[in-house]
């Protein structure tokens, strides 16, 4: 039998294999949970035993995008067949539907503060790094630590300070505040990481694109930037799936215009009795961004985790 | 094409110099070979004339014009970086063509000639490869490609064959050399390889720690060097060093080593302290009439020649003669020096004493 150092044998791979798929499982289980329960009723979301089978419905999803009242006895008296399904399916439950939820509108905060601030980190922390990497900086071990340090501490440890700052400025609970506070917390690791991705990138590269006769602008934007894509794609993951999931600072500074979906899902739960439906459509639902874009960017994401140990 | 003059270039990092007061002179349509050991400031001299790096002080002029502050996309010459330097994220027609684009020639005319300068190169067939799987020697192709597609000012190199092996070293040096001979375009090409920059070069400057030791043509250098690190640097074996007290006065045809009178060229300089009589492998000859005796330590076979190392009253030298001379370890031979090819240097300062023979390269660089 021929047996090599590198080459795992068939049976290796085999078990490694079956060791991932059963440890991705395990981790994806509470993610099955979730997703299921947006589409069961709200009977069969307190079954106990769980029920593993059960009817779908989109109730819960309705629900979550709606508010209701009580049908009144003379509407619950009135033909259903030219109402809208939505307004048939709340109906069954002797409700009706009066407006739509806040969830929208709390779910497009959460992409215009996500996306608005992950853009921020990723055009300041490349220019930041760019000039890390490049150009002579006084002191530029100490900046650099410097900016790391301010990632060892957990946002929610300033809080207050900045609670008290944005009031005085009359940035609380608003969309421009948010956006300026994450993109502070993300561009330490953003200008850390984008300036490992650009180290790597000889400079011969860029002088090449200089003797070419190109500006140092032009060789940056052609010549750097689509190498450092890898980097920045991936460093933009991370301050995304940050900014999305960020929940004890948007609860604390946003209530209304800016709140974002994280502290809005649970005050589902209170609306009109325990609607695990409605909260597990929620979640879903605000699951659904993050994931396109790291799908989109997984490419970039595998390599660029590695952080440059593949090279071309 | 261009004429290239380096005037009093000097560059600090810090407080490092690494380049120190350089001056030199490119003809146009030169291939000028600038050569030193790895850290004497070769490629920082060649990026001051590039524009990748400013000078700390002095001038460069590239046709006439001085350019010492110019950035380098304003100089119109091309570069070939050791490691080549290809975007790795275009293909190699795209590379090729990019220094066009920067020039806003319109598309027709630039793919015209990017056809004509793969068909220069050989490399016609492989413009739509990406360059990443690219050989060794079609990288060097491409990187030569990009360079010679603009018709620059001037070529700058910097060893552009180290990152090749061997056998593709030989072969490009040829192509490189003839590719300059067809386009006749200023070209200047650092190297630590003594023997690539005479077999290549028609010109060469030599530094060491930052300083223009000697420049001139290859033969010339060879011949008579300026300083014992030149003429050490230079053949392999390099030359040899006799070293003695004594002195030598103007005018004279022989100096006093050991016991012994040897015949150099007429000296046009006096000087008293330790001496060193330069001697090249190949001047070295047994002779039995000489009363100078040296004892064989060791030989070494090369085919048609074969090297000797003999142990004398002033240390070991080597000689070149023709294998089919019998040496054998252990022998005690009269040596004798080619009287006409013999440097003396001053050891204090390391320079060369003017003589009647090697005064008119010495003056002139
Ligand atoms: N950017 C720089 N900063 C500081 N020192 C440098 C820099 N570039 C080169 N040097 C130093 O200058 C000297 C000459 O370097 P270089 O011109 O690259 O030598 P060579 O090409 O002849 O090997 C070396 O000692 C090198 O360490
Ligand atoms: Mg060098």
């Amino acid at each position: 039998m021929s047996f090599s150092v590198t080459e795992p044998s068939p049976r290796q791979k085999w078990i490694a294999g079956i060791l991932v798929v059963g440890y991705a499982l395990i981790t994806m289980l509470p993610l099955l949970w979730i997703v299921a329960t947006g589409f069961k009723s709200s009977a069969d979301s307190i079954a106990y035993p769980p029920k593993i089978l059960f009817e779908p419905t989109v109730e819960g999803y309705v629900n979550v995008f709606t508010t209701q009242t009580r049908l009144s006895n003379e509407m619950a008296q009135e033909p259903r067949e030219n109402l809208p399904w939505y307004e048939q399916l709340v109906r069954e439950k002797g409700n009706t539907i009066v407006g739509q939820s806040r969830y929208t509108e709390r779910f497009f905060n959460s992409v215009i503060i996500g996306f608005g601030s992950t853009f921020f980190a990723i055009v300041l922390g490349t220019a930041a790094a760019y000039a890390f990497s490049r150009f002579k900086v006084p002191l530029k071990d100490d900046l650099l630590f410097f900016i790391l340090s301010t990632r060892m501490m957990p946002p929610i440890a300033v809080a207050i300070p900045i609670f008290l700052m944005f009031r005085n400025l009359g940035l609380n609970d608003t969309h421009a505040g948010m956006i300026l506070l994450y993109t502070a917390i993300n561009l330490s690791l953003a200008v850390w990481l984008i300036n490992g991705f650009i180290d790597e990138i000889p400079i011969e590269y860029e002088e090449a694109a200089l003797i070419d006769g190109y500006t140092r602008f032009q060789a940056f934007y052609k010549v750097v930037l689509p190498q450092a894509a890898t980097g920045i794609a991936s460093t933009a993951i991370f301050c995304l799936i940050f900014a999305w999931n960020e929940y004890a600072l948007a609860v604390l500074l946003t209530s209304g215009t800016a709140q974002t979906a994280p502290p809005f899902i649970p005050t589902i739960i209170g609306v009109g009795g325990q609607d695990w439906p409605a909260v597990a459509a929620g979640a879903t639902i605000f699951l659904v961004p993050v994931m396109v874009f790291t799908i989109l960017l997984r490419k970039h994401l595998l390599r660029g985790i590695t952080f440059g140990a593949v090279r071309k | 094409m261009a004429q290239i003059m380096i005037r009093n270039v000097r560059k600090d990092f810090g407080s490092f110099t690494a380049v120190k007061s350089s001056t030199f002179t490119i003809e146009d349509g030169e291939f000028f070979m600038l050569l030193g050991p790895s850290g004497c400031g070769k490629t920082t001299t060649l990026r001051m004339m590039a524009g990748l790096e400013l000078p700390t002080s002095g001038e460069i002029y590239i046709d006439g014009e001085e350019v010492g502050m110019k950035p380098a996309s304003q100089r119109d010459i091309a570069f070939v970086f050791q490691m080549f330097a290809l975007y790795p994220h275009m293909n190699v027609g795209k590379n090729i063509s990019y220094p066009l684009v920067s020039q806003g020639m319109p598309r027709a005319q630039v793919r015209k000639k990017v056809a004509e300068v793969a068909e220069i190169l050989g490399i016609a067939d492989i413009l739509n490869r990406p360059v990443g799987g690219l050989s060794g020697g079609d990288r060097q192709r491409v990187a030569l490609g990009r360079a010679i597609v603009r018709d620059p000012k001037a070529f700058f190199m910097d060893e552009p064959l180290g990152a090749l092996d061997a056998e593709f070293r030989e072969r490009m040096s040829e192509e490189l050399r003839a590719l300059h001979d067809r386009m006749n375009a200023t070209t200047v090409y650092v190297t630590h390889d003594q023997l690539e920059a005479m077999q290549m070069g028609d010109k060469i400057v030599v530094m060491n720690h930052g300083v223009v030791e000697q420049f001139g043509r290859p033969q010339e250098i060879y011949d008579w060097p300026s300083t014992m690190f030149v003429a050490g640097f230079l053949g392999s074996p390099a030359m040899n060093f006799l070293e003695f007290d004594g002195q030598l006065s103007m005018n004279r045809n022989s100096v006093h080593m050991n016991g012994t009178d040897f015949q150099i060229p007429t000296s046009l300089e006096g000087a008293r302290g330790r001496l060193a009589l330069g001697v090249r492998p190949e001047h070295v000859r047994f002779s039995d009439s000489s009363g100078y005796k040296g004892e064989v330590l060791a030989t070494e076979y090369l085919g048609t020649t074969q090297i000797v190392t003999i142990a004398t009253p002033n240390g070991s030298i080597k000689s070149r003669m023709s294998a089919a001379q019998p040496v054998s370890v252990g022998d005690m031979p009269g040596l004798e020096f080619d009287s006409r090819t013999i440097s003396i240097f001053n050891v204090e300062t390391g320079r060369a004493l003017l003589s009647q023979a090697n005064q008119e390269v010495l003056r002139h660089g």
